[in-house]
């Protein structure tokens, strides 16, 4: 008798908790993987499709589904870091195979430049941008909006005349850094 | 608790700020002098910015004649103020040019040759400002291009348009910081004015007091104060203890009222507005004179002067010009430092030629022995002995050290949580370190480093949106796009039903498959017996000639397959026939030659192979002016010249097409009976790299052709045209390749 009132109360109690756990699972269902929107917001927002995905949310997802972490070429080393702290995982040398363009450039940033008198207003490169950040219509002049430009490269293999480069932004004392290390430079007039 | 602050400051009791320090304070090099009138320059460079925020839209081109106090640029944003030409003359460049900033990077600069004239625009005195609107006088001021000249730069007019209640408005004539004497001696000499300017700020502002700060070294200036506003009750001149900085905003508002302004917040946020003694003249100009800011007091000093002073310079005076006015000594040393602005805070300029702006109120030339450290190119820093003499000195109490380790080691969400945005760049912790570390450059990199990553961030975030605005367009284009797709099948669908031309094409197409598997099954059932021959042969002619006639509806291609196929199973029999009866073989292929001469027209009777051979070559070139005609589709929207260049292959081929055609006869009249099959491949093989080298022959004639079409087109489109031919010329080669393989 004592045997079965035990397994009566025991059962009652574990199912209460289970039906009380069931309706939390649905009340408190958490919609998108958080760790998504994270890993998001540690890449660089280039958009380059460098790691052979199309953008920098699809390999986020990739990354929380198990994907190397070791495969955005603009986020370099900084990033691979974040994202090993984050998913736990070990520090992995950049991949090299998802490096597009020269490397052994300086890494200052870049934004792509059209040289208009050779552009012959193929949109091409609109349609390659992933930001939207080149204006023009056919058979028109196309130019860069540098503000909106992320270096991305992505627009300069399907122009068929070469006329996108990539160029340095200049120095201006809006984006200058101190240096000290640096030569103090005299200028001479 | 007001009450009390006014009490405490009528007694003269003040409060403190945390930390400071009493550097040697050097005034007295230039402060007993009065302020000197320089005769005109030469040339001036007046920077197109001057102060915080961006720089105006240009009003004048080289070569035009200005006159003293016109405008040079055009606000058209709050946040620009306008420049003016300082003095009569001639624009003689505008161009990029070394500016007033630590950096010594240029800046776009507009070169004024002076005429010597000095010959003022019209200007309209104000007697009253009790007539102006305030709107009115906000206007003048900002028309005036005035910022603020104590450091900063902050436009005025801002500044003084504020919408919410003001208790304190106080003037800054505290002037802490060592050898600078510029406010000290414009409060002596211009008190007046001064207080008019004040008057102004009153009346925009209507605060409830106006407080004067000024340090106790000042004895002179504040007896000339005191008495310009003995009338006024609501004006108290403040002598403050000396210290530095206590010419801080937010270190005067706590020495003044006892209130700390919070972290991130500005002084307006808790009814206080600060302006500098030299904006208040500035104002008076500007409002009552209709005089705009093109000339302010320079303090010129130090010990490598033999006349250190203070002048009235005009913005744009390059620095090389005041220091010869003040006669430097040593301008032979080349390692001779140059610094702008005060000795804590300033920074040493890269070049003479640095122009005077409206934020420059000292020109300091220290000697060797005056100030050793501005010519040592090494720096004699040494490991931190953690004394923690910089946090006493904070004034905004802070932790120098900590920031120190952090900054060398590029921490900076460390940085932020120890709150390096408060650091006013003083200078007091690396004025006390004992170790001599240069601790405001640490800060002032990793300042840079945090201002360049939040823009960074704001980039990135801005991408992130544009990306995803652009994949929902992209998105819905593509679905727009099957929609219009479905809806075009369907239409297709229903014109099938209706007797239209194409529909009669594709019936064509059918019957000629149905007569196909007819012949097969004839072929089959009856390729035993002798009699069947001649109906196989029948059949056969049957469906060349249905290939033939094939030719012109629209299902070409199923068509020809077809009949190659036919064509192949008639072979078989034919050779198994062949074998077996030689004679019937004989008399059918006298039918099938009747059969198509209206084709092909043979020469001989008995060769079959050759028209076989035939029939292939004229199906290889109905294949290779269809891909011509592929290309010429492809390049339909392109000039006329490369649609004439296709053309050409298309003529081309089917003269290629008619020799092959011409040469298999002639091979096939001289080709043996017992190896006909492999002379008439040998004759496609010919044939075909006969045509592949045409085609590359014809490509490279369509890139000249294109090419001699230059008028229209550039070279670059030629080059890219070309090469996509070239391309398209080899595919086509491929492909005629694969068909001979195929039918071979």
């Amino acid at each position: 008798m004592n045997i079965l009132l035990a397994i009566l109360v025991l059962g009652s109690i574990a199912a209460i908790f289970g039906a009380l756990l069931g309706y939390a699972s649905v009340r408190f269902k958490v919609d998108a993987d958080p760790i998504v929107e994270q890993l998001d917001d540690l890449l660089p927002q280039t958009q380059c499709g460098q790691c052979g995905y199309p953008g920098c949310k699809p390999y986020a997802q990739a990354v929380a589904d198990g994907e190397a972490i070791n495969k955005c070429a603009p986020g370099g080393e900084d990033t691979i870091k974040k994202i090993a702290d984050l998913m736990g995982v070990e520090v992995q040398p950049l991949d090299e195979s998802h490096v597009q363009g020269d490397t052994t450039a300086s890494n200052r940033p870049k934004v792509a430049f059209i040289i208009e008198e050779d552009c012959i207003g193929c949109t091409k490169c609109i349609q390659a941008c992933p930001v939207d950040a080149i204006i023009g219509a056919a058979k028109q002049m196309h130019t860069i909006i540098i503000d909106e430009c992320t270096g991305c490269d992505l627009c300069v293999a399907p122009c068929p005349v070469d006329c996108i480069e990539m160029r340095e932004l200049p120095d201006t004392i809006h984006n200058w850094q101190w240096d000290l290390t640096s030569i103090p430079v005299k200028q001479l007039d | 608790m007001v009450e009390s602050v006014i009490e405490r400051i009528t007694r003269g009791h003040f409060w403190d700020f945390h930390g400071g320090i009493h550097p040697p304070e050097q005034k007295m090099l230039t402060a007993s002098k009065p302020i000197k009138q320089l005769a005109l320059p030469k040339q001036l460079i007046i920077p197109l910015q001057q102060h915080i925020g961006r720089e105006g839209d240009l009003l004048v081109k080289i070569g035009d004649k200005v006159l003293k106090g016109q405008a040079l640029t055009l606000s058209t944003n709050p946040m620009v103020v306008p420049i003016h030409a300082p003095t009569s003359g001639t624009i003689s460049a505008i161009k990029m040019s070394v500016i007033a900033h630590p950096s010594g990077l240029s800046q776009l600069c507009v070169f004024l040759d002076v005429d010597g004239e000095d010959t003022w625009r019209k200007k309209t005195v104000c007697a009253d400002i009790e007539q102006l609107s305030n709107s009115e006088i906000i206007e003048k001021i900002a028309d005036a291009g005035i910022a603020g000249m104590g450091g900063a730069g902050f436009p005025t007019h801002i500044k003084v348009n504020s919408k919410t209640d003001i208790n304190f408005l106080i003037i800054n004539g505290a002037e802490c910081e060592p050898y600078i004497t510029a406010d000290d001696l414009l409060m002596m000499e211009q008190s007046n004015a001064i207080v008019d300017g004040i008057k102004i700020l009153d009346k925009l502002l209507t605060p409830n007091f106006i407080l004067i700060a000024i340090e106790d070294n000042k004895p002179k200036a504040i007896k000339a104060l005191q008495q310009a506003t003995a009338a006024i009750e609501k004006i108290k001149v403040c002598v403050v203890p000396t210290k530095y900085p206590a010419g801080g905003e937010k270190q005067l508002i706590q020495i003044l009222t006892g209130q700390e302004v919070p972290s991130g917040r500005l002084p307006i946020h808790t009814g206080i507005v600060m302006q500098n003694i030299a904006t208040c003249f500035a104002i008076n100009d500007a409002v009552r004179h209709d005089i705009p800011l093109i000339r302010r007091v320079v303090t010129v000093t130090g010990q490598a002067l033999n006349k250190p002073q203070n002048v009235w310079a005009l913005l744009g005076t390059p620095i090389n010009f005041l220091l010869k006015q003040c006669d430097v000594q040593a301008i032979e040393n080349e390692q001779q430092p140059v610094i702008m602005g005060g000795p804590m805070m300033g920074f040493s300029v890269s070049s003479e030629l640095v122009p005077i702006v409206k934020t420059s109120n000292c020109i300091l030339v220290p000697s060797k022995t005056e100030m050793p450290s501005a010519f040592e190119k090494e720096s004699k820093e040494v490991e931190c002995i953690r004394c923690g003499q910089c946090s006493d000195v904070c004034p905004s109490q802070l932790l120098p050290q900590e920031l120190q380790w952090s900054a060398k080691a590029k921490d900076y969400p460390q940085l932020e949580k120890l709150n390096l945005s408060d650091c006013i760049d003083c200078g007091a912790c690396a004025y006390v370190c004992p170790s001599q570390i240069p601790l405001v450059h640490y800060y002032r990199i990793a300042k840079a480093e945090i201002r360049q990553q939040q823009q960074l961030d704001l980039k990135a975030e801005k991408a992130k949106t544009r990306f995803e605005a652009r994949n929902l367009r992209l998105e819905k284009e593509k679905t727009a796009r099957q929609e219009k797709h479905k809806k075009a099948a369907a239409a297709r669908k229903a014109a099938m039903n209706i007797a239209t031309p194409e529909a009669t094409g594709a019936k064509s197409a059918v019957a000629a498959a149905l007569a196909r598997v007819k012949a097969k099954k004839a072929a089959q059932s009856q390729s035993q017996s002798q009699a069947s021959t001649a109906e196989a042969q029948k059949n056969l002619a049957q469906s060349n000639e249905l290939a033939t006639e094939a030719t012109n509806p629209v299902d070409e291609q199923k068509t020809e397959v077809a009949a190659a196929i036919a064509r192949a199973k008639a072979k078989r029999i034919l050779k198994q026939e062949a074998a077996n009866k030689p004679i019937s073989s004989n008399e059918g292929v006298k039918q099938t030659v009747t059969a198509q001469l209206e084709v092909s027209q043979p020469p001989s009777n008995d060769d079959k192979k050759a028209i076989i051979a035939a029939a292939i070559a004229k199906a290889k070139a109905k294949k290779l002016s269809k891909a011509a005609d592929a290309v010429k589709s492809v390049n339909l929207a392109e000039s006329t010249a490369a649609e004439k260049a296709v053309n050409l292959t298309d003529k081309k081929a089917k003269i290629a097409a008619a020799i092959a055609k011409a040469k298999s006869k002639a091979l096939a009249k001289k080709a043996n009976q017992e190896t006909p099959i492999t002379t008439a491949e040998d004759i496609h093989l010919e044939k075909i790299k006969a045509v592949r080298v045409e085609s590359k022959d014809e490509s490279d004639s369509k890139a000249n052709a294109a090419a001699d079409k230059k008028i229209r087109i550039s070279a670059a489109i030629a080059k890219a045209k070309a090469k996509k031919k070239l391309k398209e010329a080899r595919n086509l080669a491929g492909t005629v390749k694969n068909n001979d393989q195929d039918s071979g």
